[in-house]
């Protein structure tokens, strides 16, 4: 270990991680402190300030009495959207993103890397070049305007990164361990199951935090594909602060944004030292 | 009825031939090795054998029946790798039962295949363990249970000792020997390890650059090497190779080594017939170090007192049970293996008893052994 001294570099080192870290927080910090003070507070002083007094009611009002829209059920149903896009859509596009990427990386097809290229392609694509094509298969699927158009997108549009993710980490098996379980009469799907997935913690664990917090945080798909009732949380915040043309609300609107973002929020504590060790899990090995 | 037959066997990986026309006729309860030097294809083939990779051309045949569009889990093979290949999830007992779980084994039979198994090779107490909670020698043994549970046709072995240290490689070899004489299983062994082969095979083929060099008994690979690759290869010091001339003789030929000099080495052959043709021409003569001895050595089964010339000491190497020389014998360099207490000095010469019997000769344009 190396002896902790207060040089001149090292102070100046922790000089500028503290003030980037400070430019980071300080727009997390305004909301936070404006989730705590009253609308009436916020209006009479300035949007950036201590609170005079704790306003913890302002997520209560957020989490069920608020009025989105026309509706005055606060952002509870739209937490309740997207979890139901979420939960799904991570589960799926993780489980199959495991299995495209057992394939393309312990498996030999013909064209298994022109099909790994074409899947990992969809990383590179922009979103907004996406909107047509889906469009037109919700509108012929008719499923416009529901959770399970949505759940189906993020599925799809998340394979391009689980299988990336699963495919790099899976390349470091032995093929030799294959070898054997074919010998001893294994086939695809029982080596995926009883030898690929029980060696998966790590990788999954990265996966599903990337695609729970990609597909929480999504928002063009939600506001374009969904409307009113059924739209996920994040494009519900939009219609939100839309509808505060007479009085302003921003205690209101902080909490429901700290409300929003504590599912991922969640997560990323949980699971996040298996992040930041998943990623480099395979450079190691 | 022959247990694996291999009919010409070609492989192709891109533009590179990696086995080009491998036949291989191999009997029940034989114990065969495949040895040569890495990338001369011998795993390749034993992958073929396994089903483990397709042939680009030719058949293999395993118990009677042509296998080659036949999946692995149905070649009626055991396998064990070169890096054992346990699944590490698995405890050993899983490991040992997975073969027979995805056969469908009733959960009794598996059972007492596991149990028997278990007592073969002495892993009672590691049952209960992961892969990774067992040393390098426990593993190989496991690795050896989850193919002996079964009883195959053919046991594949790819090079399973190689990861071992030098201690365990000697015991592991030993029971792996006595193992097979113990169960009688037809046993395809791949290795780069002549001793390995020497010791352990019934029969030895010897490949290189995607040939079979030659295939026989370990005491003809070793005797009459089919050719100079094989005399090289195989033994350890290899045999000596040096450029000699043949000349005729009264009571048999003569074999010249650096004929013309004054310190030329003239040996007297008898029963090489077969070399006749070659009297006058140049050859290469093989002989193995241990066919050079101290002066005052007699060989065994030997007639008379067997020849003897001096010759200088270029180096001495004493391994402990024996003390290896180089030795100039016509002017070319030889390995001459004497008894452990023999330590002439460097640079002077000494008295060397030669077993000219064990002499092979070759065709130094084919490379063939003539006699």
């Amino acid at each position: 270990m190396r002896e902790r001294t207060f040089t001149p570099s090292r102070m100046l080192i922790y000089l500028v991680v503290s003030l980037v870290a400070a430019a980071y927080l300080v727009p997390l910090f305004v909301v936070v402190l404006n989730s705590l003070r009253s609308n009436e507070e916020i209006a009479q002083t300035s949007m950036i300030g201590w609170p005079q007094q704790w306003a913890f009611g302002n997520y209560l009002t957020a989490w069920s009495d608020f009025c989105v829209a026309q509706t005055c059920a606060g952002i509870r149903p739209y937490m309740l959207n997207s979890a139901l896009v979420t939960i799904p859509a991570t589960i799926l596009s993780t489980l199959l993103g495991a299995v495209a990427g057992y394939a393309v990386s312990l498996w030999r097809f013909r064209g298994d890397q022109w099909i790994y290229g074409i899947v990992t392609l969809g990383i590179f694509l922009p979103q907004q070049m996406r909107l047509l094509p889906w469009t037109i298969v919700l509108r012929d699927t008719g499923l416009m305007d529901t959770l399970t158009g949505l759940v189906i997108i993020h599925t799809i549009q998340g394979l391009s990164f689980t299988t990336l993710f699963c495919r790099n980490y899976y390349v470091a098996i032995p093929p030799e361990l294959i070898k054997a379980a074919r010998v001893d009469g294994a086939g695809f799907f029982r080596i995926f199951w009883r030898i690929i997935l029980p060696l998966s913690p790590p990788i999954l664990v990265v996966t599903v935090i990337w695609q729970f917090t990609h597909i929480w945080n999504e928002f063009l798909y939600g506001v374009t594909f969904t409307t009113g009732q059924q739209q996920p949380v994040t494009a519900a915040l939009i219609a939100l602060s839309a509808a505060v043309a007479d009085i302003p609300q921003h205690g209101v609107q902080s909490a429901a944004v700290m409300i929003a973002a504590l599912p991922t929020l969640l997560i990323y504590l949980i699971g996040g030292k298996y992040f930041v060790r998943g990623l480099t899990a395979g450079a190691v090995k | 009825m022959s247990a694996l037959t291999i009919r010409d066997v070609h492989k192709k990986f891109g533009a590179t031939e990696v086995l080009k026309g491998i036949g291989l006729e191999i009997g029940q309860g034989e114990f065969t090795v495949l040895v040569g030097p890495s990338g001369c294809g011998k795993s390749t083939l034993l992958n073929i054998i396994a089903g483990l990779e397709q042939q680009s051309s030719g058949s293999v045949e395993i118990g009677g029946r042509v296998v080659n569009d036949v999946a692995p889990k149905d070649r009626d093979i055991a396998m064990v790798f070169q890096s054992y290949a346990l699944y590490p999830s698995m405890t050993v007992r899983q490991n040992i039962t997975f073969g027979m779980e995805c056969r469908n084994v009733p959960k009794a039979e598996q059972e007492k295949a596991l149990a028997n198994v278990a007592r073969l090779l002495q892993i009672e107490p590691l049952l209960g363990r992961k892969p990774s909670q067992l040393s390098g020698g426990q593993r190989q043994r496991v690795a050896m249970g989850r193919a002996l549970v079964r009883d195959p046709l053919l046991f594949l072995f790819d090079e399973p000792l190689s990861n071992l240290d030098a201690k365990l490689r000697v015991e592991m070899r030993m029971e792996i020997k006595r193992l097979h004489q113990r169960i009688g299983a037809t046993i395809v062994y791949v290795t780069h390890d002549q001793i390995e082969a020497m010791t352990m095979a019934t029969r030895i083929a010897v490949m290189n650059q995607g040939e079979i060099q030659q295939f026989a008994d370990p005491d003809t690979v070793y005797r009459y090497p089919a050719n100079l690759f094989v005399a090289r290869f195989m033994g350890s010091p290899p045999m000596n190779t040096v450029p000699a001339r043949l000349e005729a003789a009264d009571g048999g030929p003569v074999v010249v080594i650096g004929a013309g000099r004054p310190d030329e080495v003239r040996l007297r052959l008898s029963g090489y017939d077969a070399a006749a043709s070659f009297v006058g021409r140049e050859v290469v003569l093989g002989i193995r170090p241990e066919c050079i001895a101290e002066g005052s050595r007699m060989f065994s089964n030997s007639a008379g007192a067997p020849i003897v010339i001096n010759a200088p000491v270029e180096m001495v190497e004493p391994t402990g049970a024996e003390t290896i020389l180089l030795v100039r014998l016509g002017g070319e360099s030889v390995l001459a293996r004497v008894a452990p207490d023999v330590r002439p000095a460097p640079g002077a010469a000494a008295p060397f008893a030669l077993d000219t019997r064990r002499i092979c000769l070759f065709d130094p344009q084919t490379e063939r052994l003539i006699a």
